[in-house]
């Protein structure tokens, strides 16, 4: 997917004129983190879990090397293929090959922000395959051409309204008199389509949520069955995933998934939580008689042993978008690129670099809220102010920004020039809103005074109305409670 | 996020405190500072403002300027190691001195030494009163509807939460609606509202709008920022509300005018 990441500000400035999509952000805002709320209530050991999930993804982490040679041999020996790709054109290759090896017209995708990470989609038509998303929200925006707009609610910025609108354009044979007005008989329109297409799919393309390396298992939940679907129809299953997936045991997998579902969407876990270990064996009722994983690095390993090693723990359960006010105000998609939220804007300048995100580790005040929900325990925020530090030192930031904070930084340094520089600015500017006690514009101070007035200070800076009666602090106070 | 300076078991009777006014209170709203002097008194410390203080270094930190923010850091330890306790009327400045000073000495042992010495001895305004010297706090009544903001910094990196309100359910004729949404960030984020003003503004409306829902003709917060932020916005749409530091509503310190009125607004 191209990054559209350079247009954050004037994507953030759309989005927000969208009033379906604001209604869209409120009823995410609210729905999502109440759920959490209650499965956490329901869970005491909850906070114990994330700990312990934290330590498993750290070690992990710690030794990814050998747990992933590990994952290989068993995939292998379980009679799967493990192709390892540096770069997402790799991947791409790779997946194009062996869907030209079957000769396969169509492939059906369960939900993978990995193939949109790599555009897979836009790949595959263009060389003749076509992809059909099988998980309801992609299937939605795919028909519309839209990329997803949260990890885990991929049409989270649509209403029914639009996406009966959608089906009406794009199924063309659908009575104009069916009644398509609840959730319910929109799911079963796409459910009709959807049946034929995995009947007939050469190729089932799926994600992970984990590689399980002691027995070489890929791990899939959806609340649809549609992964299940799509990896047991075709003769040829194909999981994607990037390498940080890789949990060590089965064990430890249950531990992350306890955490997982009740994060994201307050389930205490996904309807269908799947397992596939390689192609179909002899007994097996189903399954595929091929089994490939495309192991993709696309920058991870770049990440590893830096600052925002951390941010490989990340298990994709949207907690962080569901509970951040920044993403609330804009949604997804200002976000510019596949992910978004507060672990968007850590992830994405680690995937395509910081000249090309430069905005998104800056548009967050830093609240912290994303952290404290967060299943794996990421320090978003002191991650956040790593890639401005990086954006500082390399001078990405504007020249207006560095000169005002560099004269700050002066003033600030000197206490005496400071309070001589302050003290009559702030004298001047008590005179000026001494009339309304605010000002609702000033000069250089379009920032503030756009949306909000700017209150004007009371007079005389504190330090210096302390300092300026008889010694002593009491007499300061008490000089403070009659009017100046 | 929640770890914070731990509370001694043993403090002094009287002790010493270094109250750092932060630079919005010493600039914008003298009589939080006042206010938060009377209060210390009144809880029996011996109170010094150190004129050599500007600003806790903050916005440089948190736009990746670790050079600057250092070099004022070190003014700011320098100024106030010396005292028993450093106190300020801000979540976040406190917050950036007891969370955020160790991390910026971190490859520098001298410094961070002494940077954990002033961390482990910094405090919020109001947590310092109930927490460390247990104040018999005991403001004056006031008649009004107040609800209460939880900023970010205080609520998430000190885990000030139950503090103002128990301070505040002292204050006779005051009554604590409670809003949907106290502990959403209301946009200030130091930099982030005049960097990104319109995203900063649907963030405060949405505040706004859940300030006004309370029907609270007080907002009360225990940062300056958060509260020129929300009290600037409120304004601009007509609302009545009047915003104050939760300090001076607790020193009985209310006669100035509310954040962003003049006199004549509340004659």
């Amino acid at each position: 997917m191209e990054s559209q990441t350079r247009r954050f500000k004037e994507n953030a400035r759309e989005a927000m004129a969208d009033g379906q999509l604001a209604q869209a952000l409120t009823r995410l805002g609210e729905g999502f983190p109440l759920r959490r709320a209650e499965a956490v209530d329901r869970l005491p050991e909850f906070d114990q879990l994330r700990d312990a999930a934290k330590a498993i993804k750290d070690h992990t982490l710690a030794h990814l090397d050998l747990y992933l040679e590990q994952y290989e041999s068993r995939v292998k020996e379980a009679g799967g293929h493990v192709h390892w790709c540096r770069t997402g054109q790799d991947a791409r290759e790779k997946i194009l090959e062996i869907c030209r090896s079957v000769g396969a017209k169509t492939v059906t995708k369960s939900k993978s922000m990995i193939g949109e990470e790599i555009a897979i989609n836009d790949f595959l038509e263009e060389n003749g395959v076509a992809p059909i998303e099988t998980d309801l929200g992609e299937y939605i925006i795919q028909l519309r051409k839209e990329p997803p707009s949260h990890i885990i609610a991929p049409a989270v910025h649509l209403n029914k309204n639009q996406v009966e609108d959608t089906f009406r354009k794009a199924h063309t044979n659908l009575d104009p008199a069916r009644n398509l007005d609840d959730p319910k008989s929109l799911l079963e329109e796409a459910r009709n389509e959807l049946r034929e297409k995995f009947l007939g799919a050469d190729v089932g393309l799926t994600g992970a949520n984990f590689l399980i390396a002691e027995t070489g298992t890929n791990v899939l939940v959806t609340n649809e069955g549609n992964a299940d679907l799509t990896y047991s129809l075709p003769r040829v299953h194909i999981v994607i995933a990037s390498l940080e997936k890789v949990i060590p045991t089965l064990e430890d997998t249950a531990t992350v998934l306890r955490v997982l579902a009740r994060s994201g969407t307050g389930q205490d876990i996904t309807v269908y939580t799947t397992f596939c270990t390689g192609p179909k064996r002899p007994a097996d009722l189903d399954g595929p008689d091929e089994y490939h994983v495309i192991l993709l690095d696309n920058g991870r390993t770049e990440l590893v042993g830096t600052e925002f090693q951390e941010m490989l723990r990340c298990i994709r359960c949207g907690s962080c978008l569901n509970h951040c006010p920044v993403y609330h105000a804009i949604g997804g998609h200002a976000y510019g690129w596949v992910y978004s939220g507060p672990m968007g804007a850590v992830l994405i300048p680690g995937l395509i670099g910081i000249h090309e995100a430069g905005d998104l580790p800056n548009a967050s005040t830093l609240c912290g809220k994303c952290e404290t929900v967060c299943p794996m325990r990421i320090p978003l925020p002191r991650m956040l102010r790593a890639w401005r530090e990086r954006q500082f030192k390399r001078k990405g930031n504007s020249a207006a920004a560095r000169w005002s904070l560099g004269l700050w930084a002066a003033l600030a340094k000197r206490p005496t020039l400071y309070r001589a520089v302050t003290g009559p600015v702030m004298t001047a500017l008590a005179i000026l809103g001494r009339k309304r006690g605010r000002f609702t514009w000033l000069p250089l101070a379009g920032g503030w005074t756009g949306p909000r007035d700017l209150p004007a200070p009371q007079g005389d800076s504190f330090i210096a109305q302390y300092h300026k009666g008889p010694v002593g602090a009491v007499v300061g106070a008490a000089a403070a409670r009659s009017k100046p | 996020m929640t770890e914070h300076s731990p509370i001694p078991a043993n403090p002094p009777a009287s002790p010493h405190v270094g109250l750092f006014a932060t630079c919005l209170v010493d600039l914008m709203r003298p009589s939080v500072g006042f206010a938060t002097v009377k209060l210390l008194e009144d809880a029996g410390c011996r109170v010094s403002v150190p004129e050599a203080q500007t600003c806790c270094g903050q916005p440089a930190y948190n736009s990746g300027d670790s050079p600057d923010a250092r070099d004022i850091a070190k003014n700011v330890i320098a100024v106030f190691e010396g005292f028993d306790y450093v106190v300020a009327p801000s979540g976040s400045c406190a917050g950036m001195i007891s969370h955020h000073y160790p991390n910026l000495f971190k490859d520098d042992a001298g410094w961070k030494a002494r940077a954990e010495a002033l961390a482990a001895k910094t405090f919020e305004l109001v947590a310092f009163l109930a927490d460390v010297m247990r104040a018999d706090v005991r403001p004056p009544d006031l008649t009004a509807t107040a609800t209460y903001h939880d900023s970010c910094s205080g609520l998430r990196e000190l885990g000030i939460k139950t503090q103002p309100r128990a301070l505040l359910g002292k204050v006779g004729g005051l009554t604590l609606v409670e809003g949907d949404i106290p502990e959403t960030c209301c946009g200030f984020g130091g930099l982030f509202c005049v960097k990104y003003p319109d995203i900063s503004e649907k963030m405060v409306d949405a505040k706004a709008d859940d300030i006004l829902a309370t029907g609270a003709d007080l907002l009360l917060a225990g940062d300056l920022g958060c509260l020129m932020n929300m009290a600037g916005r409120l304004k601009r749409r007509g609302a009545s509300v009047q915003a104050r530091h939760i300090a001076e509503v607790l020193a009985g310190m209310t006669d100035r005018p509310a954040i962003g009125e003049a006199d004549e607004d509340t004659a």
